[in-house]
This record gives C-alpha cells, sequence and structure tokens, in this order.
C-alpha cells in the first residue's frame, strides 16, 4: 500500500478524573484503523496507566464509547480516516454527562440507574407453563419494538443529550426508548407502572426534541420517536382515564 | 397534567392570535379611532368570551413554558419556583383581565 497520508496521528487523550489535563501522543498510523486502536496502541505501547473500557471490539457491547473530537462515537467501530479527515490530531476525552473515573473510563451507574427508574425490565402475563404469546413480526406494535430494540447500551445517546446535561433527573434517551419497546411489546404486562414512571420532568415530557441521540446512536435507533410515542401513550392513558 | 395543558393552551393560543391578527388588520384598514374601538367592543359579550379565552390560555400557557426555561438555565427547581410560576400566572390573568374589562365596560 503507498501511504499519502502521514506515518502518525497527534493523538491528545485525556488523563485523570473530572479535573484533569489531555496528554499528546504520537501514534503510527495504519490502513483500517479504529479509534480503539488508537487508544488501544496507547495503552499497549507508549503508557501502559491509561485507563479505558472495551470488551468485544465489534460494536455489540456497547462498553468503548468515548468523546471523539467532541462528539461522542463507538470507538471500535470509528474509523480514524473519518474523524480526522483534514485534520492533523484527534481529541479523546470521556464521555459527557456522566462522572469520570480515570482517563477515558466514565461511572455508568447512573446511566443504568435511570433504565431501572424507568422501569426497563421486561414483565411478562404468564407464567412458564402456558403457551407462546404469538406475535406476527409485521404486528404494527412488533415493528415499532424491532425499530427500538438494538440498542447496545452505549451511553452515546446520553452523552449527546442536553436535557440530561441541563436536568441531572432527566432519565435520558436510552432508558425511554428501553420503556417504549417494553411498553409496545404485547407480551408486557407492566404498561401502566412504565408510564407513571416515563411521565414527568424526569420523564419523556422534558424531551426537545432536539435529535441529538438519533443523530448520533450508532445503531441508527431513533430514541426521540420512542419518546415522542411515550408522550403520547401518557396523553391516551390520561384522556382514557378521565373518559 | 402540565404538559397536555400546554400542548392544549397552545392550541387555543394559535387560533387565539390569528383571529386577532386577522380582525385587527381587518378593522384598521381605514383608520381607526379609540372611540370607534370601544364603540365596537364596550358591551360586547362576544369579544368578552373570546378575549377572556385568550387571556386564559395565556395564563395557562405561559408559566408551563417558562418553568423548564428555569430549571434548565437558571437550576431553578421545587417549590419555590412552582410558586413563582402560580404567581406569574396570576399576574398575567389579573393584567389580561383588567385591560379586557377596561375596554368592555
Amino acid at each position: 500500500m503507498v501511504l499519502t497520508t502521514p506515518a502518525t496521528i497527534a493523538v491528545r487523550v485525556w488523563r485523570g478524573g473530572a479535573a484533569g489535563v489531555f496528554q499528546a501522543f504520537e501514534v503510527p498510523r495504519h490502513e483500517s484503523q479504529t479509534v480503539l486502536d488508537v487508544v488501544t496502541y496507547i495503552q499497549r505501547s507508549l503508557d501502559a496507566t491509561l485507563a479505558y473500557r472495551y470488551a468485544c471490539r465489534v460494536g455489540m457491547c456497547g462498553s468503548c464509547a468515548m468523546m471523539v473530537n467532541g462528539r461522542a462515537r463507538w470507538t471500535c467501530r470509528t474509523h480514524i480516516d473519518l474523524v480526522l479527515q483534514d485534520r492533523k490530531d484527534i481529541t479523546i476525552a470521556p464521555l459527557r454527562n456522566l462522572p469520570v473515573i480515570r482517563d477515558l473510563v466514565t461511572d455508568m451507574r447512573e446511566f443504568f440507574d435511570k433504565w431501572a427508574r424507568a422501569k426497563g425490565r421486561f414483565q411478562g402475563r404468564v407464567s412458564r407453563n402456558e403457551d407462546f404469546e404469538r406475535i406476527k413480526p409485521d404486528d404494527p406494535d412488533r415493528v415499532q419494538v424491532d425499530a427500538g430494540i438494538e440498542c447496545i447500551g452505549c451511553a452515546v445517546c446520553y452523552a449527546s443529550c442536553d436535557v440530561v446535561a441541563w436536568n441531572p433527573d432527566y432519565l435520558g434517551p436510552a432508558a425511554l426508548n428501553r420503556a417504549w419497546t417494553l411498553i409496545k411489546d404485547a407480551r408486557d404486562a407492566k404498561t401502566m407502572a412504565r408510564l407513571r414512571a416515563v411521565a414527568g420532568d424526569a420523564g419523556c415530557h422534558s424531551c426537545h426534541t432536539h435529535l441529538s441521540c438519533t443523530e448520533r446512536c450508532p445503531k441508527s435507533i431513533s430514541p426521540t420517536a420512542g419518546i415522542a410515542g411515550l408522550k403520547r401513550a401518557v396523553v391516551s392513558a390520561v384522556v382514557g382515564k378521565a373518559f | 397534567m402540565l404538559w397536555i395543558a400546554q400542548r392544549a393552551s397552545a392550541a387555543v393560543l394559535a387560533l387565539c392570535v390569528a383571529v386577532h391578527l386577522a380582525t385587527m388588520i381587518y378593522a384598521i384598514r381605514g383608520g381607526l379611532s379609540a372611540a370607534e374601538i370601544l364603540g365596537r367592543t364596550r358591551g360586547s359579550a362576544g369579544w368578552l368570551a373570546f378575549y377572556s379565552l385568550f387571556v386564559l390560555a395565556v395564563t395557562v400557557h405561559a408559566p408551563i413554558g417558562l418553568r423548564p426555561i428555569l430549571g434548565e438555565w437558571l437550576r431553578w427547581r421545587g417549590a419555590s419556583r412552582d410558586l413563582f410560576l402560580l404567581a406569574l400566572a396570576m399576574l398575567l390573568a389579573g393584567l389580561g383581565m383588567r385591560a379586557l374589562l377596561g375596554v368592555f365596560r
């Protein structure tokens, strides 16, 4: 291969906790190199004390998301070519809207606690002794579940959401998307409790429909659509109860 | 439910603002004096009802809209914010009805 690009990339990586500084590294450039490859190279070859998190490397586990040039991305499937383009350097920082533990590692507890607060756990209506629920793949509700079900919990949407930054109680796009997929799931029994959990100041009604989550979601899910669905479902439940 | 009240009042306001502007533009074409305006509004139960609805919609809509702005921009949440917004709602209702009764009586 003839390299027409510089042989190295200048990388600035966040070091420290909430207070910290960017540290500069020079990393060899390769073809088809991902941002995660760059971070791994730094940790293995330049500074073994760098803390970061990853597992699958193929976009399934949702553990390697970071801020790359100020934008939340899954680093294992983000090519350096995409984020470098005309730039000479890249900046890698821990995800926004989450407490930093060290370097590129954030504390994800609040993110997942909010899934629990949004009642993100499936609650079946039948026992194991009864027959399977039969749901057609083209059932309109099931189609909406399918549109949101592939979330890998990477928190890219959560880091991209301004409402989370402004209102720390806000459940966030991922938890609300999860609630939506369960509300549309015909087998689930907790719809009313879940609607109560996602209504109000911390829930779907605080969404400003900025669509940052939808634009940034690496799985091309639209949490915004799910949140809009939740707003409609809450109104239907309130109106249905009133009349 | 504040969100429903906000959406419903927005729908009312969309209609009220449109009627208000269209009526003003239509009525003022040939020039209109204050006395002529008062001549049309005084004792008109229809305009009283219309503008009462308008004032009510503003009273509901504006404080609910201000609520997240105060929370997200000024970090002002809790009971003190909601009491302030309640006072604002009453002020808007009071000023609006005062103006309305001023041209009705």
